[in-house]
Protein backbone atom coordinates (compact mmCIF):
# COMPACT_ATOMS: atom_id res chain seq x y z
CA UNK A 1 0.00 0.00 0.00
CA UNK A 2 2.89 2.30 0.93
CA UNK A 3 5.09 2.03 -1.87
CA UNK A 4 1.80 1.96 -4.32
CA UNK A 5 1.07 5.73 -2.52
CA UNK A 6 4.77 6.54 -3.41
CA UNK A 7 4.50 6.03 -6.89
CA UNK A 8 0.91 8.05 -7.55
CA UNK A 9 2.38 10.89 -5.15
CA UNK A 10 5.57 11.31 -6.83
CA UNK A 11 4.08 10.71 -10.56
CA UNK A 12 0.92 12.81 -9.90
CA UNK A 13 0.71 14.81 -6.88
CA UNK A 14 4.06 15.80 -6.62
CA UNK A 15 5.05 15.89 -9.79
CA UNK A 16 8.54 16.68 -10.29
CA UNK A 17 8.50 19.14 -13.16
CA UNK A 18 5.10 20.60 -12.51
CA UNK A 19 5.00 20.77 -8.74
CA UNK A 20 8.80 20.96 -7.88
CA UNK A 21 10.17 22.69 -10.63
CA UNK A 22 13.16 20.45 -11.02
CA UNK A 23 14.92 19.58 -14.23
CA UNK A 24 13.21 22.66 -16.60
CA UNK A 25 16.17 23.73 -18.38
CA UNK A 26 16.04 20.30 -20.31
CA UNK A 27 12.61 20.13 -20.07
CA UNK A 28 12.16 23.23 -21.99
CA UNK A 29 15.08 22.59 -24.17
CA UNK A 30 14.23 18.95 -25.61
CA UNK A 31 10.73 19.14 -25.61
CA UNK A 32 10.08 20.03 -29.53
CA UNK A 33 9.84 16.71 -30.57
CA UNK A 34 8.09 13.50 -29.42
CA UNK A 35 10.79 11.14 -30.48
CA UNK A 36 13.46 13.14 -28.56
CA UNK A 37 11.14 13.41 -25.48
CA UNK A 38 10.89 9.87 -25.34
CA UNK A 39 14.56 9.07 -25.36
CA UNK A 40 15.46 12.06 -22.91
CA UNK A 41 13.08 10.92 -20.55
CA UNK A 42 14.19 7.36 -20.47
CA UNK A 43 17.79 8.53 -19.69
CA UNK A 44 16.51 10.46 -17.01
CA UNK A 45 14.72 7.46 -15.53
CA UNK A 46 17.86 5.24 -16.02
CA UNK A 47 19.97 7.50 -14.50
CA UNK A 48 18.17 8.63 -11.81
CA UNK A 49 17.35 5.40 -10.27
CA UNK A 50 20.74 4.69 -10.66
CA UNK A 51 22.16 7.79 -9.50
CA UNK A 52 19.66 7.70 -6.29
CA UNK A 53 20.99 4.25 -5.74
CA UNK A 54 24.38 4.82 -5.15
CA UNK A 55 24.55 8.22 -3.32
CA UNK A 56 21.95 6.35 -1.31
CA UNK A 57 24.28 3.61 -0.44
CA UNK A 58 27.60 6.28 0.32
CA UNK A 59 25.43 8.40 2.37
CA UNK A 60 24.80 5.69 4.73
CA UNK A 61 27.80 3.60 4.61
CA UNK A 62 30.41 7.06 3.92
CA UNK A 63 29.22 10.52 5.08
CA UNK A 64 27.06 9.49 7.86
CA UNK A 65 29.14 7.09 9.78
CA UNK A 66 32.38 9.73 9.22
CA UNK A 67 30.45 12.27 9.91
CA UNK A 68 30.37 14.25 6.91
CA UNK A 69 27.09 14.96 5.84
CA UNK A 70 28.23 18.44 4.62
CA UNK A 71 30.23 17.17 2.25
CA UNK A 72 26.45 16.05 0.51
CA UNK A 73 26.53 18.22 -2.34
CA UNK A 74 29.55 18.00 -3.21
CA UNK A 75 29.74 13.61 -3.34
CA UNK A 76 26.79 13.57 -4.76
CA UNK A 77 27.44 15.93 -7.89
CA UNK A 78 30.75 14.23 -8.33
CA UNK A 79 29.12 10.15 -8.03
CA UNK A 80 26.42 11.66 -10.47
CA UNK A 81 29.13 13.21 -13.32
CA UNK A 82 31.54 10.13 -12.80
CA UNK A 83 27.72 7.89 -12.99
CA UNK A 84 26.89 9.59 -16.09
CA UNK A 85 30.03 8.75 -18.10
CA UNK A 86 30.15 5.34 -16.66
CA UNK A 87 26.97 4.72 -18.28
CA UNK A 88 27.57 6.50 -21.13
CA UNK A 89 30.75 4.20 -21.99
CA UNK A 90 29.10 0.94 -21.36
CA UNK A 91 26.17 1.76 -23.29
CA UNK A 92 28.26 2.71 -26.24
CA UNK A 93 30.09 -0.53 -25.76
CA UNK A 94 27.31 -3.06 -25.27
CA UNK A 95 24.29 -1.70 -26.47
CA UNK A 96 25.02 0.66 -30.03
CA UNK A 97 21.04 1.07 -30.46
CA UNK A 98 20.57 2.29 -26.98
CA UNK A 99 23.43 4.43 -27.14
CA UNK A 100 21.95 5.69 -30.50
CA UNK A 101 18.90 6.62 -28.77
CA UNK A 102 19.87 7.96 -25.68
CA UNK A 103 23.54 9.08 -26.16
CA UNK A 104 23.19 12.94 -26.72
CA UNK A 105 21.25 13.18 -24.08
CA UNK A 106 23.70 11.40 -21.17
CA UNK A 107 26.04 14.66 -21.03
CA UNK A 108 22.81 16.83 -20.35
CA UNK A 109 21.86 15.05 -17.59
CA UNK A 110 24.69 16.14 -15.58
CA UNK A 111 23.50 19.15 -15.04
CA UNK A 112 19.74 18.16 -14.68
CA UNK A 113 18.84 18.97 -11.51
CA UNK A 114 16.40 16.63 -10.86
CA UNK A 115 18.94 13.90 -10.60
CA UNK A 116 20.92 15.93 -7.75
CA UNK A 117 17.58 17.12 -6.21
CA UNK A 118 16.09 13.44 -6.11
CA UNK A 119 19.35 12.33 -4.83
CA UNK A 120 19.38 15.14 -1.95
CA UNK A 121 15.66 14.76 -1.26
CA UNK A 122 15.89 11.39 -0.21
CA UNK A 123 18.45 11.75 2.02
CA UNK A 124 17.66 14.96 3.93
CA UNK A 125 13.68 14.46 3.85
CA UNK A 126 11.66 13.07 5.38
CA UNK A 127 8.35 11.72 4.22
CA UNK A 128 4.57 10.78 4.97
CA UNK A 129 2.91 8.67 2.84
CA UNK A 130 -0.17 7.81 4.73
CA UNK A 131 1.72 7.23 8.34
CA UNK A 132 4.24 8.45 9.94
CA UNK A 133 6.90 11.04 8.76
CA UNK A 134 10.13 9.11 8.24
CA UNK A 135 13.31 8.78 6.34
CA UNK A 136 13.13 6.71 3.23
CA UNK A 137 14.50 3.02 3.48
CA UNK A 138 16.06 2.01 0.23
CA UNK A 139 13.77 0.29 -1.38
CA UNK A 140 11.30 2.97 -0.45
CA UNK A 141 13.93 5.71 -1.96
CA UNK A 142 14.18 3.62 -5.35
CA UNK A 143 10.86 3.14 -5.79
CA UNK A 144 10.72 6.86 -5.18
CA UNK A 145 13.55 7.63 -7.64
CA UNK A 146 11.63 5.43 -10.06
CA UNK A 147 8.57 7.01 -10.23
CA UNK A 148 9.57 10.25 -9.85
CA UNK A 149 11.66 10.02 -13.33
CA UNK A 150 8.48 8.41 -14.70
CA UNK A 151 6.52 11.77 -13.66
CA UNK A 152 9.01 13.10 -15.37
CA UNK A 153 8.79 11.45 -18.82
CA UNK A 154 4.97 11.81 -18.08
CA UNK A 155 5.17 15.78 -18.19
CA UNK A 156 7.77 15.62 -20.57
CA UNK A 157 5.60 13.68 -23.16
CA UNK A 158 2.40 15.51 -22.59
CA UNK A 159 4.10 18.66 -23.16
CA UNK A 160 6.30 17.66 -25.64
CA UNK A 161 2.67 16.63 -27.68
CA UNK A 162 1.23 19.45 -26.95
CA UNK A 163 4.29 21.32 -28.15
CA UNK A 164 4.12 20.01 -32.03
CA UNK A 165 0.50 21.16 -32.46
CA UNK A 166 1.65 24.15 -30.91
CA UNK A 167 4.33 24.63 -33.47
CA UNK A 168 1.56 24.60 -36.39
CA UNK A 169 -0.37 26.97 -34.90
CA UNK A 170 0.28 30.84 -35.33
CA UNK A 171 0.73 32.96 -32.03
CA UNK A 172 1.69 36.47 -31.89
CA UNK A 173 5.45 37.08 -32.37
CA UNK A 174 6.93 38.22 -28.85
CA UNK A 175 5.25 34.83 -27.88
CA UNK A 176 6.80 32.51 -30.12
CA UNK A 177 9.30 29.98 -28.44
CA UNK A 178 10.11 30.12 -25.12
CA UNK A 179 7.77 32.28 -23.63
CA UNK A 180 4.26 30.37 -25.47
CA UNK A 181 5.48 26.79 -24.12
CA UNK A 182 6.16 28.49 -20.77
CA UNK A 183 2.65 29.94 -20.46
CA UNK A 184 1.53 25.97 -22.15
CA UNK A 185 3.28 24.49 -18.84
CA UNK A 186 1.44 26.94 -16.32
CA UNK A 187 -1.65 25.32 -17.90
CA UNK A 188 -0.74 21.94 -17.81
CA UNK A 189 0.58 22.76 -13.84
CA UNK A 190 -3.01 23.56 -13.52
CA UNK A 191 -4.04 20.47 -14.33
CA UNK A 192 -2.15 18.37 -12.55
CA UNK A 193 -2.63 20.90 -9.26
CA UNK A 194 -6.16 18.91 -9.58
CA UNK A 195 -4.06 16.07 -8.17
CA UNK A 196 -3.13 17.36 -4.52
CA UNK A 197 -4.47 16.85 -1.59
CA UNK A 198 -5.08 13.30 -3.00
CA UNK A 199 -2.25 11.34 -0.46
CA UNK A 200 -1.80 12.39 2.29
CA UNK B 1 45.03 27.96 -22.87
CA UNK B 2 44.55 24.87 -21.10
CA UNK B 3 47.46 23.05 -19.84
CA UNK B 4 48.25 19.78 -22.21
CA UNK B 5 46.90 16.71 -20.34
CA UNK B 6 48.81 13.48 -19.15
CA UNK B 7 47.58 10.95 -16.67
CA UNK B 8 50.11 12.15 -14.13
CA UNK B 9 48.54 15.90 -14.38
CA UNK B 10 45.64 14.85 -14.79
CA UNK B 11 45.35 12.76 -11.29
CA UNK B 12 47.83 15.20 -9.71
CA UNK B 13 44.94 18.40 -10.36
CA UNK B 14 41.93 16.46 -9.53
CA UNK B 15 43.43 15.22 -6.36
CA UNK B 16 45.26 18.45 -5.22
CA UNK B 17 41.33 20.05 -5.99
CA UNK B 18 39.69 18.03 -3.53
CA UNK B 19 42.01 18.00 -1.04
CA UNK B 20 42.20 21.35 -0.80
CA UNK B 21 38.31 22.09 -0.90
CA UNK B 22 37.72 19.23 1.66
CA UNK B 23 40.36 21.28 3.58
CA UNK B 24 38.87 24.40 3.01
CA UNK B 25 34.97 23.00 3.87
CA UNK B 26 36.57 21.29 7.01
CA UNK B 27 37.92 23.83 8.17
CA UNK B 28 34.42 26.04 7.63
CA UNK B 29 32.47 23.14 8.79
CA UNK B 30 34.52 23.53 12.31
CA UNK B 31 33.53 27.46 12.41
CA UNK B 32 29.72 27.41 11.63
CA UNK B 33 29.00 24.45 13.77
CA UNK B 34 28.84 26.63 16.79
CA UNK B 35 26.54 29.05 15.26
CA UNK B 36 24.60 26.62 13.62
CA UNK B 37 23.88 24.83 16.58
CA UNK B 38 22.94 28.23 18.47
CA UNK B 39 20.83 29.53 15.56
CA UNK B 40 19.02 25.98 16.02
CA UNK B 41 18.46 25.63 19.79
CA UNK B 42 17.58 29.75 19.39
CA UNK B 43 15.10 28.87 16.58
CA UNK B 44 13.03 26.12 19.45
CA UNK B 45 13.50 28.31 22.27
CA UNK B 46 12.03 31.47 20.33
CA UNK B 47 8.94 29.33 20.07
CA UNK B 48 8.81 27.28 23.19
CA UNK B 49 8.63 31.80 24.76
CA UNK B 50 6.06 32.23 22.82
CA UNK B 51 3.23 29.35 23.88
CA UNK B 52 4.06 29.23 27.70
CA UNK B 53 3.44 31.48 30.39
CA UNK B 54 6.32 34.12 31.54
CA UNK B 55 9.60 31.77 33.05
CA UNK B 56 12.88 31.92 34.22
CA UNK B 57 14.59 29.03 32.64
CA UNK B 58 13.81 25.87 30.15
CA UNK B 59 14.32 22.28 30.59
CA UNK B 60 15.97 20.38 28.69
CA UNK B 61 14.69 18.57 25.80
CA UNK B 62 12.95 15.55 27.45
CA UNK B 63 10.39 13.04 25.76
CA UNK B 64 7.08 11.86 26.79
CA UNK B 65 5.28 7.95 24.99
CA UNK B 66 1.76 8.24 24.32
CA UNK B 67 0.42 5.33 22.61
CA UNK B 68 4.24 3.93 22.04
CA UNK B 69 4.83 6.75 20.22
CA UNK B 70 7.67 9.43 21.40
CA UNK B 71 6.93 12.98 21.97
CA UNK B 72 9.34 15.49 22.48
CA UNK B 73 8.19 18.56 25.40
CA UNK B 74 10.21 21.32 27.35
CA UNK B 75 9.45 22.34 30.65
CA UNK B 76 8.94 26.35 31.52
CA UNK B 77 10.36 26.54 35.36
CA UNK B 78 9.91 29.94 37.43
CA UNK B 79 12.30 29.27 40.25
CA UNK B 80 11.91 25.67 40.52
CA UNK B 81 8.07 25.14 39.94
CA UNK B 82 7.12 24.36 36.66
CA UNK B 83 4.18 26.92 34.88
CA UNK B 84 3.80 24.98 31.73
CA UNK B 85 4.85 22.53 29.37
CA UNK B 86 5.67 23.14 25.35
CA UNK B 87 4.83 19.91 23.95
CA UNK B 88 5.80 19.13 19.90
CA UNK B 89 3.10 17.30 18.31
CA UNK B 90 1.98 16.71 14.55
CA UNK B 91 -0.82 15.72 12.32
CA UNK B 92 -1.10 14.91 8.94
CA UNK B 93 -3.03 17.85 6.99
CA UNK B 94 -3.67 18.16 3.23
CA UNK B 95 -0.12 18.76 2.11
CA UNK B 96 1.95 17.13 4.70
CA UNK B 97 2.43 16.75 8.37
CA UNK B 98 1.68 20.16 10.84
CA UNK B 99 3.86 20.23 13.18
CA UNK B 100 3.30 22.14 16.51
CA UNK B 101 4.68 23.26 19.41
CA UNK B 102 1.64 23.47 22.02
CA UNK B 103 2.18 25.22 25.16
CA UNK B 104 0.16 24.36 28.06
CA UNK B 105 -0.36 25.06 31.97
CA UNK B 106 0.11 23.24 34.97
CA UNK B 107 -4.03 23.49 34.81
CA UNK B 108 -4.39 21.28 31.57
CA UNK B 109 -5.41 24.77 29.85
CA UNK B 110 -3.71 25.75 26.42
CA UNK B 111 -2.00 29.06 27.21
CA UNK B 112 -0.85 29.23 22.53
CA UNK B 113 0.10 26.83 20.02
CA UNK B 114 2.96 27.95 17.48
CA UNK B 115 3.38 26.06 13.57
CA UNK B 116 6.67 24.33 13.71
CA UNK B 117 6.73 23.40 10.19
CA UNK B 118 3.89 22.63 7.47
CA UNK B 119 3.23 22.35 3.79
CA UNK B 120 -0.35 23.01 3.46
CA UNK B 121 -1.49 25.12 0.39
CA UNK B 122 -0.21 28.92 0.35
CA UNK B 123 -3.51 31.24 0.74
CA UNK B 124 -5.76 28.31 2.26
CA UNK B 125 -4.03 26.09 4.44
CA UNK B 126 -1.33 28.18 5.19
CA UNK B 127 -3.28 30.76 6.95
CA UNK B 128 -2.89 28.68 9.83
CA UNK B 129 0.26 30.68 10.32
CA UNK B 130 -1.15 33.54 10.00
CA UNK B 131 -5.40 33.78 10.20
CA UNK B 132 -5.51 36.03 13.60
CA UNK B 133 -9.04 34.30 14.09
CA UNK B 134 -7.79 31.27 14.15
CA UNK B 135 -4.62 31.78 16.00
CA UNK B 136 -5.88 33.54 18.91
CA UNK B 137 -9.17 31.27 19.47
CA UNK B 138 -5.83 28.86 20.89
CA UNK B 139 -5.30 31.23 23.67
CA UNK B 140 -6.52 30.10 26.63
CA UNK B 141 -8.69 26.98 25.73
CA UNK B 142 -9.53 24.71 28.40
CA UNK B 143 -10.22 21.66 27.13
CA UNK B 144 -11.99 20.61 30.21
CA UNK B 145 -14.64 22.93 28.89
CA UNK B 146 -14.36 23.02 25.53
CA UNK B 147 -14.39 20.79 22.61
CA UNK B 148 -11.59 19.98 21.31
CA UNK B 149 -12.81 19.29 17.44
CA UNK B 150 -13.48 21.44 14.49
CA UNK B 151 -17.58 23.07 14.68
CA UNK B 152 -18.33 20.99 11.69
CA UNK B 153 -17.37 18.19 13.57
CA UNK B 154 -19.78 19.21 16.53
CA UNK B 155 -17.00 21.21 18.35
CA UNK B 156 -15.69 24.20 19.22
CA UNK B 157 -13.15 25.21 17.26
CA UNK B 158 -13.04 27.58 14.22
CA UNK B 159 -12.54 26.40 11.46
CA UNK B 160 -10.09 28.52 8.55
CA UNK B 161 -12.31 29.32 5.79
CA UNK B 162 -12.20 26.62 3.00
CA UNK B 163 -9.59 24.90 4.94
CA UNK B 164 -11.40 22.39 7.20
CA UNK B 165 -8.59 19.81 6.27
CA UNK B 166 -5.79 21.65 7.55
CA UNK B 167 -8.25 22.89 10.46
CA UNK B 168 -8.89 19.29 11.74
CA UNK B 169 -5.11 18.65 11.47
CA UNK B 170 -4.17 21.12 13.72
CA UNK B 171 -7.09 20.33 15.94
CA UNK B 172 -5.76 16.98 16.31
CA UNK B 173 -2.33 17.81 16.71
CA UNK B 174 -3.86 19.92 20.16
CA UNK B 175 -5.56 17.12 21.23
CA UNK B 176 -2.42 15.27 21.10
CA UNK B 177 -0.43 17.78 22.80
CA UNK B 178 -2.90 17.79 25.87
CA UNK B 179 -3.47 13.94 25.93
CA UNK B 180 0.60 14.33 26.20
CA UNK B 181 -0.09 16.55 28.72
CA UNK B 182 -2.72 14.48 30.49
CA UNK B 183 0.08 11.46 30.54
CA UNK B 184 2.50 14.03 32.06
CA UNK B 185 0.14 14.87 34.89
CA UNK B 186 -0.71 11.39 36.03
CA UNK B 187 2.82 9.86 35.83
CA UNK B 188 3.59 13.37 38.94
CA UNK C 1 32.29 53.25 -20.92
CA UNK C 2 35.54 51.37 -19.49
CA UNK C 3 34.76 47.62 -20.42
CA UNK C 4 34.66 46.19 -16.43
CA UNK C 5 31.54 48.61 -16.27
CA UNK C 6 30.60 46.60 -20.13
CA UNK C 7 30.70 43.61 -18.86
CA UNK C 8 28.72 44.13 -15.61
CA UNK C 9 26.16 45.57 -17.78
CA UNK C 10 26.21 42.97 -20.81
CA UNK C 11 24.65 40.61 -17.63
CA UNK C 12 22.00 42.74 -17.38
CA UNK C 13 19.83 42.86 -20.64
CA UNK C 14 22.09 41.81 -23.84
CA UNK C 15 22.75 38.16 -21.69
CA UNK C 16 20.37 38.53 -19.03
CA UNK C 17 20.41 34.91 -17.87
CA UNK C 18 16.64 34.64 -17.33
CA UNK C 19 15.40 36.14 -20.00
CA UNK C 20 17.75 35.76 -22.81
CA UNK C 21 19.60 32.66 -22.02
CA UNK C 22 16.87 31.26 -20.05
CA UNK C 23 19.33 29.14 -17.92
CA UNK C 24 18.44 28.38 -14.38
CA UNK C 25 15.33 27.85 -14.52
CA UNK C 26 14.55 25.93 -11.47
CA UNK C 27 15.27 28.19 -9.12
CA UNK C 28 13.95 31.07 -10.74
CA UNK C 29 10.43 29.08 -11.14
CA UNK C 30 10.73 27.54 -7.66
CA UNK C 31 11.98 30.27 -5.35
CA UNK C 32 9.93 33.57 -6.62
CA UNK C 33 7.00 32.98 -4.77
CA UNK C 34 7.50 36.66 -3.16
CA UNK C 35 9.62 39.51 -3.94
CA UNK C 36 12.13 38.88 -1.00
CA UNK C 37 12.20 35.43 -1.75
CA UNK C 38 13.52 36.02 -5.21
CA UNK C 39 15.67 38.46 -4.38
CA UNK C 40 18.07 36.26 -1.45
CA UNK C 41 17.72 33.20 -4.19
CA UNK C 42 19.43 35.65 -6.81
CA UNK C 43 22.34 36.90 -4.03
CA UNK C 44 22.78 33.44 -3.01
CA UNK C 45 23.42 32.55 -7.13
CA UNK C 46 25.75 35.76 -6.96
CA UNK C 47 27.93 34.95 -4.10
CA UNK C 48 28.69 31.57 -5.87
CA UNK C 49 29.24 32.82 -9.12
CA UNK C 50 31.16 35.89 -8.40
CA UNK C 51 33.38 33.48 -6.12
CA UNK C 52 34.00 30.13 -8.43
CA UNK C 53 34.36 32.76 -11.59
CA UNK C 54 37.43 34.03 -9.52
CA UNK C 55 38.74 30.63 -8.07
CA UNK C 56 37.80 28.78 -11.94
CA UNK C 57 39.81 31.98 -13.63
CA UNK C 58 42.76 31.68 -11.14
CA UNK C 59 43.55 28.12 -11.44
CA UNK C 60 42.08 27.71 -15.07
CA UNK C 61 45.71 27.93 -16.94
CA UNK C 62 47.10 24.78 -14.73
CA UNK C 63 43.99 22.64 -14.95
CA UNK C 64 44.62 20.10 -18.11
CA UNK C 65 42.02 20.22 -20.60
CA UNK C 66 40.40 16.66 -20.23
CA UNK C 67 39.48 17.00 -16.54
CA UNK C 68 38.31 20.68 -16.45
CA UNK C 69 34.77 19.90 -16.02
CA UNK C 70 34.95 17.80 -12.77
CA UNK C 71 37.48 20.28 -11.19
CA UNK C 72 34.94 23.23 -11.98
CA UNK C 73 32.46 20.94 -10.52
CA UNK C 74 34.28 20.83 -7.60
CA UNK C 75 35.33 24.38 -7.27
CA UNK C 76 31.75 25.36 -7.56
CA UNK C 77 30.48 23.25 -5.24
CA UNK C 78 32.60 23.89 -2.46
CA UNK C 79 31.10 27.10 -2.80
CA UNK C 80 27.97 26.32 -2.46
CA UNK C 81 28.34 24.36 0.54
CA UNK C 82 30.48 27.20 2.05
CA UNK C 83 27.01 29.30 1.38
CA UNK C 84 25.17 26.36 2.94
CA UNK C 85 27.12 26.07 5.99
CA UNK C 86 27.22 30.42 6.23
CA UNK C 87 23.49 30.64 5.28
CA UNK C 88 22.48 27.57 7.91
CA UNK C 89 24.70 29.54 10.73
CA UNK C 90 23.91 33.48 9.95
CA UNK C 91 20.35 33.17 7.87
CA UNK C 92 18.42 29.58 9.21
CA UNK C 93 15.07 30.98 8.24
CA UNK C 94 16.14 32.25 4.88
CA UNK C 95 18.05 29.01 4.20
CA UNK C 96 14.49 27.05 5.22
CA UNK C 97 12.96 28.52 2.44
CA UNK C 98 14.71 28.12 0.07
CA UNK C 99 15.58 24.08 1.21
CA UNK C 100 16.53 22.15 -1.64
CA UNK C 101 17.90 24.88 -4.24
CA UNK C 102 20.51 26.22 -2.53
CA UNK C 103 22.60 22.91 -2.96
CA UNK C 104 21.06 22.85 -6.21
CA UNK C 105 23.20 26.21 -7.19
CA UNK C 106 25.82 23.52 -8.17
CA UNK C 107 23.85 22.22 -11.08
CA UNK C 108 22.63 25.89 -11.83
CA UNK C 109 23.61 26.19 -15.93
CA UNK C 110 24.63 29.38 -15.11
CA UNK C 111 27.25 29.06 -12.55
CA UNK C 112 29.29 26.31 -14.71
CA UNK C 113 28.21 28.39 -18.22
CA UNK C 114 30.27 31.48 -17.15
CA UNK C 115 33.17 28.86 -15.64
CA UNK C 116 33.33 27.71 -19.21
CA UNK C 117 32.51 30.46 -21.32
CA UNK C 118 34.28 33.17 -19.75
CA UNK C 119 36.29 32.66 -16.30
CA UNK C 120 38.38 29.82 -18.17
CA UNK C 121 39.80 31.90 -20.57
CA UNK C 122 39.61 35.73 -19.09
CA UNK C 123 41.63 36.81 -16.00
CA UNK C 124 40.50 37.32 -12.01
CA UNK C 125 39.82 40.23 -12.13
CA UNK C 126 37.28 40.40 -15.48
CA UNK C 127 35.95 37.17 -14.65
CA UNK C 128 34.18 38.68 -11.30
CA UNK C 129 33.27 41.50 -12.81
CA UNK C 130 31.25 39.20 -15.23
CA UNK C 131 30.23 37.24 -12.51
CA UNK C 132 28.46 40.40 -10.96
CA UNK C 133 26.71 41.48 -14.08
CA UNK C 134 25.63 37.96 -14.22
CA UNK C 135 24.49 38.03 -11.13
CA UNK C 136 22.93 40.92 -10.81
CA UNK C 137 21.04 40.31 -14.43
CA UNK C 138 19.75 37.12 -12.20
CA UNK C 139 19.12 38.79 -9.40
CA UNK C 140 17.05 41.23 -11.18
CA UNK C 141 15.32 39.04 -13.05
CA UNK C 142 14.22 37.12 -10.09
CA UNK C 143 13.18 39.81 -7.69
CA UNK C 144 11.16 41.27 -10.75
CA UNK C 145 9.56 38.04 -10.93
CA UNK C 146 9.11 37.19 -7.41
CA UNK C 147 7.48 40.51 -7.19
CA UNK C 148 4.76 40.19 -9.57
CA UNK C 149 3.99 37.33 -8.68
CA UNK C 150 3.97 38.04 -4.89
CA UNK C 151 1.60 41.75 -5.97
CA UNK C 152 -0.91 39.71 -7.63
CA UNK C 153 -0.66 36.08 -5.35
CA UNK C 154 -0.75 37.82 -2.26
CA UNK C 155 -1.84 41.05 -2.80
CA UNK C 156 1.33 42.73 -1.06
CA UNK C 157 4.93 44.21 -2.21
CA UNK C 158 8.26 42.83 -0.11
CA UNK C 159 5.64 41.98 2.56
CA UNK C 160 4.07 44.86 2.74
CA UNK C 161 -0.05 44.58 2.36
CA UNK C 162 -1.61 46.79 0.01
CA UNK C 163 -5.03 45.21 -0.25
CA UNK C 164 -6.96 43.46 1.99
CA UNK C 165 -7.80 39.46 1.86
CA UNK C 166 -6.36 36.90 -0.54
CA UNK C 167 -4.70 37.72 -4.19
CA UNK C 168 -5.23 35.30 -7.06
CA UNK C 169 -3.69 32.31 -5.15
CA UNK C 170 -2.84 30.81 -8.78
CA UNK C 171 0.28 33.11 -8.88
CA UNK C 172 2.32 32.13 -6.01
CA UNK C 173 1.91 28.41 -6.76
CA UNK C 174 3.79 26.45 -9.56
CA UNK C 175 1.16 27.60 -12.69
CA UNK C 176 1.46 31.41 -11.85
CA UNK C 177 5.28 30.65 -11.84
CA UNK C 178 5.35 29.54 -15.38
CA UNK C 179 2.54 31.93 -16.95
CA UNK C 180 3.95 34.84 -15.16
CA UNK C 181 8.15 34.27 -16.42
CA UNK C 182 5.99 33.28 -19.88
CA UNK C 183 4.27 37.15 -19.69
CA UNK C 184 7.52 38.69 -18.49
CA UNK C 185 9.78 37.12 -21.63
CA UNK C 186 6.90 38.44 -23.56
CA UNK C 187 7.42 41.85 -22.33
CA UNK C 188 11.26 41.46 -22.03
CA UNK C 189 11.16 40.83 -26.00
CA UNK C 190 9.06 43.56 -27.19
CA UNK C 191 10.92 46.41 -25.88
CA UNK C 192 14.00 45.74 -24.32
CA UNK C 193 15.56 43.33 -26.57
CA UNK C 194 17.35 44.83 -29.50
CA UNK C 195 18.76 42.80 -32.48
Amino acid sequence: MEYFLIIISAIFVNNIVLAQFLGICPFLGVSNKLSTATGMSGAVCFVITLATLVTYLINKFLLVPLHIEFLQTIAFILVIAALVQMVEIVLKKTSPSLYSALGIFLPLITTNCAVLGVALNVVTKQFTFGGEAHFLNLGESLVYAFATSLGYGLAMIIFAGIREHLSLSEVPKSFKGVPIALVTVGILAMAFMGFSGMVK
Amino acid sequence: MAAKSSLINMVAVLSLTCLLCSAILGGAYALTKEPIEKAAADKTSRSIALVVPEFDSLSEEKAATLDGKEYKYYEALKGDAPVGYAIVSSAGGFGGDIVLMVGIDTAGVVCNTSVLSHSETPGLGAKCTSDEGFMAQWKGFDPSVKILSVKKDGGDVDAITASTITSRAYTEAVKTAVEVFKSLRDEQ
Amino acid sequence: MSSKARLILDGFVKNNPTFVLLLGMCPTLATTTSAVNGLSMGLATLFVLVLSNMAISAIAPIVPDKVHIPVYIVVIATFVTLLQLLMQAYTPAVYETLGLFIPLIVVNCIVLGRAEAFASRNGVIASAADGLGVGLGFTLALTVLGAVREILGSGSIFGWKFISGDGMLAFVMAPGAFICLGYLMVLFNKYLKKE
